[in-house]
């Protein structure tokens, strides 16, 4: 599969920082969301999932 | 704190139900007359506003964009206001909204029949409905952010952000995809040409079917199945989970649209990877649905709303596996082009879309009406007959798609196609096309009972009124209050930043695939023999766009032996340079077309062209007697040249001001082929004679669209040809 890639893009100056920012965007973007829900506090996750039921 | 008053708008709500139920009537009902086409391909006849190429963007308009757009909008504005503790910010722009798209279906359904056609799938609409379209949708956006910020509940719940993520993303996907240039009022070129179009369609296509069939109802999955269950969300974490990782992958699929065509293959399988890691949010997302019926599930067995939502969840469950395994190349090079994607797709919208909205209805409609549904009975007919009509439409069609793929694959020990004829493999899944006419007239017999009930609930109902809420006005947020909390807390209050942040999101996605496409030189490789199209073939070629041929054949030859074997040399980027807009297709109910030039004689197409079975026994390809009657219409030929040279099509000066002539040679010529068939000869001349005896005015052959037509497609992928093929002329 990397042949393609390479075979189309390398006319690209600095392709090779490609695949790293791919992969830095990635694992940062995953990282932080869950992070972000496994610290979640259990009482907001609570108020917030009862919204549909409060009106 | 002081408690403030004020309405929830019901009443915008009951206008975007009723246009639910009236299009989402005419769009089933498009289908079942495409679906007994197949079945009785001249039932209309000679009429061209009602065949089957013009009828067909209709169909697919008509549910996607009339009956689950005003679904939306009627979901949307019943839990937004409810979920911010606010009236929609403005009456008018509310109003705007439901009129502007009401009119916008309007236009497409008197447009899309007289082949006004952009010919890309689901987008098919020509420029000025395209502007009609931004306008009301940023109308939709503007209010929709407007009551966020008058809200009298500090959180966003998850539901918005999959409205506001649909918002963002849907106005990017329709801005970028229907840029073109007007040669006419109802007439315009793709500023992409052939490869280039393919992908930004299909990110647009695939998205169009992520972001406006999926993310909206995601956010009414998420409110509605709560109220209807009484209980909250399985996982509210799940959900945030689940908005951030699809909005973040989806974006990328689209390739996988066009694998094994002549997309750069690194398109092609950066589209496949992402494909399969949609598994993952997907089902995340179908299971927190379904668990949300965790200690409810005792209700599902009386209640009709639960039970449509239940199946509804399990369709999107069955079409996102489905999707991720269509996209691996080896099951792709069955599906595609077959009734298997036809089947797939009538999972998500059947059970998925339709299935959801019947829920959602009879949920809203008696609560806003203050009274009881008028019959629980009728509602599980409804149910009973939808769920039979779906599993009886989609089985025959993935079926049929498995055994016609496989009979286009089939070779005989000498290396010879088994079924060389492609009627033969046409002919052995017409019971699958029977059967499926029959499951959707089952599924429509049940829209048709919910019409009737939720007529009857609303007589016995008093008048929607909106409808008198309480709550607190926001309190400006302290310093101390917000100490310590998580970023993403804080990022619920700002629904400005939560849009802006998604934005970015999908528009990582999009960066990345288009750009090196359209950028890189090197994607597509340039062939020095592949030239323009002559001024009577660019005019053919609108008659193929204007006839929706694209519906059911495609101009694709894959790199597989089978297909090598059954058109010719495989399709190469380099073929499609001028091709404003690409002509790709996604559906072979006909043979593929990109190398038929030059493969029958120009009599053989008038023939066919005028009654196709006479020359393809079986063939269940309608006439298209009008073409072969109708005076060409060269008034604009020029300028269509002249858009094209300004879209990089290297058409001379001296070509432009030639074009009449050039045309009017290329006619004659083709005029003279036909007359080698002494009945052609025969009965043209005594048409000639009945009108100069009458009086009648003549159009001279050379003059008619058979002619231009039949121009386009003897040139169809002869570019490249080294030698001619003599191949017998079979299907």
């Amino acid at each position: 599969m990397f042949k393609f890639i390479k075979g189309h893009l390398e006319s690209i100056t600095g392709i090779e920082i490609y695949p790293l920012i791919s992969l830095i965007i990635f694992f940062t973007f995953f990282t932080v969301l869950f992070w972000w829900v496994y610290t979640a506090k259990k009482e907001y996750i609570n108020t917030v999932s009862n919204l549909p039921l409060n009106d | 704190m002081e408690m403030q008053q004020f309405y929830y708008d019901n009443k915008i709500v009951k206008k975007f139900i009723y246009a639910t139920l009236l299009w989402g009537i005419v769009g089933f009902s498009v289908g079942l007359l495409l679906a007994f086409m197949f079945l009785f391909p001249n039932v209309t006849d000679g009429i061209s506003w009602l065949s089957f190429g013009r009828l067909r963007p209709l169909h697919t308009n008509a549910v996607i964009f009339a009956f689950v757009g005003n679904a939306i909008y009627a979901g949307v504005y019943y839990s937004l206001q409810r979920l911010l503790k606010a009236r929609m910010a403005s009456d008018f722009l509310s109003n705007f909204n439901f009129w502007g798209w009401q009119l916008i279906i309007v236009a497409a359904a008197i447009t899309l029949p007289l082949g006004y056609t952009s010919s890309k799938e689901y987008a098919e609409l020509e420029w000025p409905i395209d502007i009609a379209i931004a306008l009301v949708w940023v109308a939709f956006g503007v209010n929709m952010i407007w009551t966020i910020l008058q809200r009298r509940q500090r959180h966003l719940y998850v539901a918005i952000w999959f409205y506001l993520g649909t918002f963002v993303t849907v106005a990017v996907l329709h801005i970028f995809n229907s840029l073109a240039l007007p040669v006419g009022f109802l007439k315009s070129y793709s500023v992409y040409a052939g490869v280039q179009d393919a992908l930004v369609q299909w990110w647009y296509g695939h998205n169009a079917v992520a972001f406006f069939l999926t993310t909206p109802f995601l956010g009414l999955m998420y409110y509605f199945v709560p109220k209807a269950a009484n209980r909250p969300v399985y996982s509210y974490k799940l959900s945030i989970v689940h908005f951030w990782s699809l909005i973040f992958l989806y974006i990328w699929a689209g390739p996988h649209h066009l694998l094994y065509t002549s997309l750069p293959n690194w398109a092609q399988n950066l589209g496949v990877a992402f494909s399969i890691m949609l598994l993952a949010p997907s089902w995340g997302g179908m299971i927190n649905g379904l668990l949300t019926l965790r200690g409810a599930w005792d209700k599902v067995r009386t209640d009709p709303v639960l039970k449509f939502m239940v199946v509804a969840i399990t369709g999107y469950g069955m079409a996102t596996f489905e999707g991720p395994m269509l996209s691996l190349k080896n099951v792709n090079a069955i599906a595609h082009f077959s009734d298997w994607i036809i089947a797939h797709v009538h999972v998500g919208a059947l059970a998925w879309n339709g299935f959801f909205t019947f829920g959602m209805l009879y949920w809203m409609i008696p609560r806003m009406f203050k009274t009881k549904l008028y019959s629980i009975k009728l509602a599980n007919f409804h149910f009973w007959i939808g769920t039979l009509g779906i599993i009886l439409y989609t089985l025959p069609m993935y079926v049929a798609g498995f055994v016609q793929a496989s009979m286009w694959k089939q070779f005989n020990p000498d290396g010879s196609l088994t079924y060389g004829n492609f009627l033969e493999t046409v002919n052995e899944i017409i019971p699958m096309y029977w059967m499926r006419a029959i499951g959707g007239t089952m599924f429509i017999i049940g829209a048709i009972v919910m019409l009737y009930n939720v007529v009857k609930t609303v007589k016995q109902g008093s008048g929607v009124e909106d409808e008198l809420a309480e709550a607190a006005a926001l309190t400006k947020v302290s310093k101390y209050r917000t100490k310590g909390e998580g970023w993403h807390t804080w990022l619920e209050r700002k629904p400005v930043k939560l849009t802006i942040y998604a934005t970015i999101v999908i528009l990582i996605g999009g960066i990345v695939q288009i750009i090196p496409t359209l950028l890189v030189k090197s994607n597509i490789p340039t062939i020095t023999s592949v030239k323009p199209y002559s001024p009577l073939e660019l005019e053919g070629r609108d008659l193929y766009i204007r006839e929706g041929c694209v519906g059911c054949h495609s101009q694709m030859v894959r790199p597989f032996r089978s297909e090598v074997e059954r058109y010719g040399e495989y399709s190469k980027a380099g073929e499609f340079v001028y091709d404003h807009p690409f002509l790709w297709g996604s559906k072979r109910t006909g043979p593929d077309l990109h190398r038929v030039g030059q493969k029958y004689s120009d009599s053989w197409h008038l023939d066919h062209m005028y009654d196709p079975q006479s020359t393809s026994p079986g063939s269940i390809m309608p006439s298209y007697k009008w073409m072969i009657k109708n005076e060409l219409d060269k008034s604009n030929t020029e300028n269509k040249m002249k858009a094209m040279v300004s879209l990089g099509v290297p058409y001379s000066e001296e070509e432009i001001a030639n074009a009449q002539a050039a045309m009017d040679a290329q006619g004659k010529l083709i005029e003279e082929n036909l007359y080698q068939n002494p009945d052609f000869a025969k009965s043209y001349e005594a048409d000639k004679k009945y009108a100069k005896e009458n009086g009648e005015d003549f159009i001279e052959m050379k003059d008619r669209e058979i002619v231009a037509i039949i121009a386009y497609i003897q040139r169809l992928g002869t570019d490249i040809k080294v030698k001619d093929e003599q191949k017998t002329a079979k299907n």
